[in-house]
């Protein structure tokens, strides 16, 4: 027993010592490779998860790790080939894009794919402080022109100027926009013909049943 | 006290440059970078934070101790700068001529438990009175495995005297030094480091402060300039521990170049600018070690530390003691 304990007693001499040496190598290493810095690498590079030696940090404003081209971060309309379809703006799980359609009497254009425009943004504004960054907008969007771009820093002291206009019109633009369509309007109503409702139609019940009514138990 | 004052311009010089190489040391270690902002590769973000810790506020609490509060930092402070004035500077500048200049050291330094303990008592919290009575249990533990590996100096050299000591190492630089002289004070200098290490409050012996567990422990309630004597004095303990080694072990203000044949490097390289460089040089070298072992080592549990003085050190230095006086016997006859 006392051989044991005495055993024991050297061993852990001999085991600090040891240990100590090991941790204080490894430290002075650390120290060593800190003459040198990581190389900045692509997640999509060659030996990317393999031990990196010398410092790690990034100064950022100064400096930056590249980011890859598909990067989804700030979003972008190119309003040349938006047709206002309003689809991005509906399915925007929080409402950050605000989009004001005006309506134009002919087709006043073509986008780069050959899609008709039909309606002007009078606005459209993305609130990138409420963008969840989800991209639901960028793949309902029929012409492809709202896209998440590899832009990411675009921090500001005012939360205000999170919001992102990305229409081209100007007030006097918008103005003469609506007023166009509405002479528009009243000429059409004008040259109309009767309406349907006159002869007799609209007081029919409509033939198709809705289907989402439940169906109600009869009464005996 | 030429040297004193030589001691105390270099000191606060010192603890300027030091917090800087500590940050340094501790950044490259841990693969960052430290601090950049302030100058060039922030060389001046230490002298940017004393300006603002001296435009702080003196706070002391209302539950405070006043009187003991306010002298607290001024006992630490002083007691360890008291140290200083035994030390040499080099060969014509000796600290001051006592006999037991080296006893009159550890004595006078030992003294700075109390001011830490009337840091933490005045300061009336819980967690700073935990750091003083860790301090206090700790440098009572430690000071003697630290006497006793000092002692085993004094056996072989015969004198408490720094400046004889130097003396003694004098003539042929490196082969001279009391280390070498004396291989088997190799074991003392480890006691003698790591029991220094637990003096001064460093890592891997820094329960007193305890950063993560006890907030700064016995300086926790000083703000200002009294917390800044508190790091001044402690970095000083640093700088004294390292300087002692140096002269005690590693030749003092000897240059460790030795003379090859007709080449005479050591006369070459000694002088009394060269004297104080080698001194310096040696205390930092040591200073740069004890910050590779603060970045290196955890911290140890109570009962680790007291089992590491009581158990370990304190046997190994007794046995030490013994075998250097059968050595230093040997030697004589």
């Amino acid at each position: 027993m006392v051989v044991d304990e005495l055993m024991s007693y050297f061993l852990n001499i001999s085991d600090s010592i040891k240990t100590t040496f090991k941790g204080m190598a490894l430290s002075i290493l650390y120290f060593f490779n800190a003459r040198k810095k990581r190389q900045k690498k692509y997640l999509t590079d060659e030996n990317y998860h393999e031990k990196a030696g010398g410092i790690f940090t990034v100064q950022y404003p100064k400096e930056s790790i590249p980011i890859p081209d598909n990067g989804r971060y700030q979003l972008h309309n190119e309003i040349d080939d938006c047709i206002v379809c309003d689809k991005c703006a509906k399915i925007c799980p929080v409402d950050c894009i605000n989009i004001e359609p005006v309506r134009s009497p002919e087709v006043f254009g073509q986008t780069s794919d050959g899609t008709p425009l039909r309606i002007h943004a009078a606005k459209f504004d993305i609130d990138m402080s409420k963008c969840c960054f989800c991209g639901l907008c960028t793949v309902v969007c029929p012409t492809e022109c709202l896209t998440m771009t590899k832009e990411f820093d675009f921090s500001t002291s005012d939360i205000l100027d999170h919001n992102f206009s990305f229409s081209k019109m100007n007030e006097q633009e918008i103005a003469e926009k609506k007023k166009a369509f509405n002479d528009y309007q009243q000429q059409k109503a004008k040259t109309a013909l009767p309406a349907i409702g006159s002869s007799g139609l609209a007081s029919k019940k409509p033939a198709i049943k809705p289907v989402f009514k439940p169906k109600m138990p009869k009464k005996k | 006290m030429i040297s004193f004052l030589f001691y105390l311009a270099f000191l606060l010089l010192f603890v300027i440059a030091a917090v800087y190489a500590e940050r340094k040391t501790a950044a490259f270690i841990q693969s960052r970078l430290g601090p950049m902002e302030a100058g060039p590769k922030g060389v001046l973000q230490t002298i940017a934070d004393l300006l603002k810790m001296l435009q702080k506020e003196d706070i002391s609490a209302t539950a405070v101790d006043k009187f003991p509060f306010l002298i607290a930092p001024v006992i630490v402070f002083s007691a360890v700068f008291a140290g200083y004035s035994v030390l040499p500077v080099n060969a014509g500048l000796s600290g001051s001529t006592i006999e037991s200049g080296l006893f009159l050291l550890l004595a006078i330094v030992s003294l700075d438990v109390l001011g830490i303990l009337m840091a933490g008592w005045a300061s009336n919290n819980k967690y700073s009175l935990y750091g003083a009575m860790r301090s206090v249990a700790q440098i009572v533990s430690y000071e003697i495995p630290l006497g006793l590996s000092v002692l085993s100096v004094v056996i072989i050299t015969g004198t408490l005297d720094l400046q004889k000591i130097s003396f003694l190492q004098q003539g042929n630089g490196l082969p001279d030094w009391n280390i070498v002289q004396h291989p088997l004070l190799i074991f003392s200098f480890v006691i003698f480091f790591i029991s220094g290490l637990a003096e001064s409050n460093r890592t891997p012996f820094d329960l007193p402060e305890s950063e993560s567990e006890l907030i700064g422990g016995y300086h926790t309630e000083y703000s200002g300039f009294r917390w800044g004597i508190f790091m001044l004095s402690e970095y000083g303990m640093m700088l004294l521990l390292s300087i002692l080694g140096a002269i005690l072990f590693f030749g003092g203000w000897n240059s460790p170049l030795p003379n090859i044949g007709g080449l005479k490097l050591y006369e070459l390289t000694s002088g009394m600018v060269l004297g104080t460089f080698w001194l310096l040089a040696k205390a930092l070298v040591l200073i740069f070690v004890q910050m590779w072992l603060r970045w290196t080592l955890p911290r140890l549990r109570v009962d680790q530390l007291m089992s590491l003085s009581w158990k370990y050190l304190t046997p190994i230095s007794l046995l030490m003691l013994f075998i250097c006086a059968v050595w230093k016997w040997w030697l004589m006859s």
